[in-house]
């Protein structure tokens, strides 16, 4: 089966789910006087339901294989390409997410900018360390000062919430 | 009105007016770069700075100076990494990314640069002269019918992706509009699809979701294939090259001319705004475009980027109409400009150009200025703006993710958010290699809030469906939607008929 009838189908149990809230669970706690409204909560996604399993069927029924042009990325081939470092981004990401409570805007930038650039291959250290630093406290000074918008720079005490 | 004119020709082009317009500019478009920070968040931000001001006339040229530098900031950071911040450049990254990426960043800019200025400008002198008739012919507008205008969109955005593909991008809409119903609706306040989690009790962030269907994949793609990138040639001078050739001028004169009117007449409607001015614009130059234009769109056209540059500016002067007229703001940033007005103690409304014709007509004046200083200010600066892409790809591919993610971060200051937008992340990168259309996806999300809104009005309003069939403009538009999806189907199947 091929990718985009994956997708299709994966649309299709989707839609299934969220049709079934929309007629079965999510009127359930509407107020008798709402339900003399034309127009329900799950009116909307009822009709979105309907569309989305039409769609879907039609991918699944109507796809036929495709040659992958030139300049696009072979899912069939993905080993070929540099996986690794996409997945090391990917979870590099993730732990930014984490890291920034905890240890702060500054530091979490810095590690996040720096592992980054040495998991692409970036060996000059001496470049690499001074860009991220200033790139975090020049980022952090435009949107804590400029924009005001508050960003805590540094890891704080634990006590401190 | 001649002496209204002349009044507001002084006023705008004082010493202090015309610093407070360059000054706004330049903010604007510094800031506006920055993926996650729209012109309603600057303008936000600057409205202390306006009401320090004082002087309802400088305060309001110096926001107008804002709003339009950060829609062209925006429209750089689409351009030259994929990472639209605002809703009304998404359509601006459909061609003018792939022609960054082909190294032709200067000349995009460029193009994006004059279109806006034309845009804005065009919409300018429009709202000078139909302002206070165009008012009344918006007011006639009623849910019903922007209902069906939401739709038309949709379905013209729809069969963007072209024959073969449309089915896609359909189940790609519907997923968008599915996403733009998590969270609690407006006109019911239950949540909805929440699943319990309450951070996404108000939904899903649009710029969480841009950024995730755009930024995020394109910064994936490049790690996985490294000859994408078209880093490390800053010194060959083709992206720094602002060059247009006279074919090129030809080829976006009728565009800019076609988008500057339709754009600023979406753009008076309340509610329409840059958004849908922006993506009808680009729908609708690629279905009159011919065969062989039509199969440029999508992979670096000049025409589907000066569409939406054109329309974007041009619905944003339009948004003034029922702002200045008849005090209704007509999008999220007028409302902030609404604000910003009655906290300077004018009052927009009818009386505005009969009680205070100078700050009427400053503002409109303003506007022809903001946008020459954009021109002027922002050409010499492109080449140095196009340099990002020289930067070595070690060093822009986490730079593109760290904006990525701040760009989520400042919007709702919470780490979950980013969460979100690595799981959209990845699950758009698959969406992307089995080649399903994420345009769709983002535009269902961004107009499905207020396409059930309206709709929900016109059911409450007529007690059920009656409003499709009883107000003519309405069926009509429905019909030209419908007509949208299933005539390109129909021409590509008589051309096969034809060809056997």
């Amino acid at each position: 089966m091929t990718l985009d009838r994956w997708i299709a189908s994966v649309f299709l149990v989707v839609c299934l789910v969220y049709g079934y809230t929309a007629f079965f669970t999510m009127d359930a706690g509407l107020p008798p006087f709402m339900k003399r409204n034309p127009i329900w909560p799950s009116t909307f996604p009822k009709v979105l339901a309907g569309l989305g399993i039409v769609c879907a069927l039609l991918v699944i029924v109507n796809t036929k294989p495709r040659s992958i042009k030139e300049d696009e990325i072979d899912y069939r081939r993905l080993g070929d390409y540099r996986i690794g470092q996409a997945a090391i981004l990917v979870v590099l990401m993730i732990a930014y997410a984490f890291a920034l409570r905890p240890i702060g805007f500054v530091a979490s930038t810095v590690l996040f900018l720096m592992v980054s650039g040495i998991a692409l291959g970036e060996r000059k250290l001496h470049i690499l360390i001074p860009v991220a630093l200033m790139t975090a406290l020049f980022i952090w000074f435009l949107v804590n000062n400029v924009l005001g918008i508050f960003l805590r720079p540094w890891p704080w005490p634990w006590f401190v919430t | 009105m001649l002496e209204g004119i002349l009044m507001g020709l002084t006023t705008a082009f004082s010493i202090k007016n015309l610093l407070m317009v360059i000054g706004g500019c330049l903010i604007g478009t510094f800031i506006g770069m920055l993926p996650g920070l729209g012109p309603m968040s600057i303008i936000a931000i600057m409205i202390p700075v306006a009401i320090t001001i004082g002087d309802p006339s400088a305060a309001l040229i110096l926001l107008a100076g804002v709003y339009y530098g950060a829609i062209f900031g925006g429209s750089t950071s689409s351009i030259l990494i994929n990472a639209p911040g605002v809703a009304s450049t998404v359509a601006t990254s459909f061609d003018g990314y792939p022609m960054a990426r082909q190294g032709k960043a200067g000349k995009a800019l460029t193009i994006a640069a004059i279109s806006s200025f034309c845009g804005g400008t065009i919409g300018a002198i429009l709202l000078m002269i139909f302002a206070p008739v165009l008012a009344s012919v918006a007011l006639s507008f009623h849910s019903a019918e922007y209902f069906a205008l939401m739709v038309v969109g949709l379905s013209a955005i729809a069969t963007f992706a072209g024959t073969g593909q449309v089915a896609k991008a359909i189940m790609m809409t519907v997923a968008g509009l599915m996403l733009a119903t998590v969270g609690e609706a407006a006109l019911f306040n239950a949540p909805r699809f929440t699943g319990g989690v309450m951070d996404l009790q108000s939904g899903f962030s649009f710029i969480t979701l841009a950024m995730a269907m755009f930024a995020l994949p394109e910064a994936i793609f490049l790690v996985l294939d490294p000859k994408r990138s078209n880093t490390g040639d800053g010194g060959s001078g083709e992206i720094k090259d602002l060059r247009i050739t006279c074919d090129e001028a030809r080829a976006i004169a009728p565009v800019i001319g076609r988008q500057s009117i339709q754009g600023f007449l979406i753009g008076v409607l309340p509610g329409a705004g840059a958004t849908i001015a922006s993506f009808l614009g680009y729908a609708v130059e690629r279905n009159i475009a011919t065969d062989d234009d039509k199969k440029m769109f999508g992979k670096g056209s000049i025409k589907g980027l000066s569409a939406p540059e054109t329309a974007n500016n041009a619905a944003c002067t339009g948004s003034f109409v029922p702002l200045l007229t008849l005090g209704i703001p007509g999008s999220g940033t007028t409302a902030i400009l609404l604000g910003a007005l009655v906290a300077l103690n004018v009052t927009p409304g009818p009386r505005l150009m009969i009680d205070e014709p100078q700050i009427f007509w400053s503002v409109i004046i303003s506007m022809y200025l903001g946008n020459l200083v954009l021109l002027i200010l922002n050409l010499p600066l492109i080449p140095y703006i196009a340099k990002i892409l020289a930067v070595p790809r070690n060093y822009l591919i986490p730079f593109i993710l760290f904006f990525t993610l701040m760009g989520a971060y400042i919007g709702q200051n919470n780490a979950t958010e980013l969460l979100i937008l690595v799981g959209l992340g990845v699950v758009a990168t698959i969406l992307r290699l089995a080649d399903f259309p994420l345009p769709p996806l983002l535009i269902g999300f961004i107009l499905g809030s207020m396409l059930e809104n309206n709709f929900a009005r016109s059911m409450q309003l007529y007690d059920g469906p009656s409003f499709i069939w009883e107000r003519p403009m309405t069926m009509g538009l429905l019909i030209l939607a419908v007509a949208l999806v299933f005539l390109p189907g129909l021409r590509a199947r008589r051309a096969r008929i034809g060809r056997e």
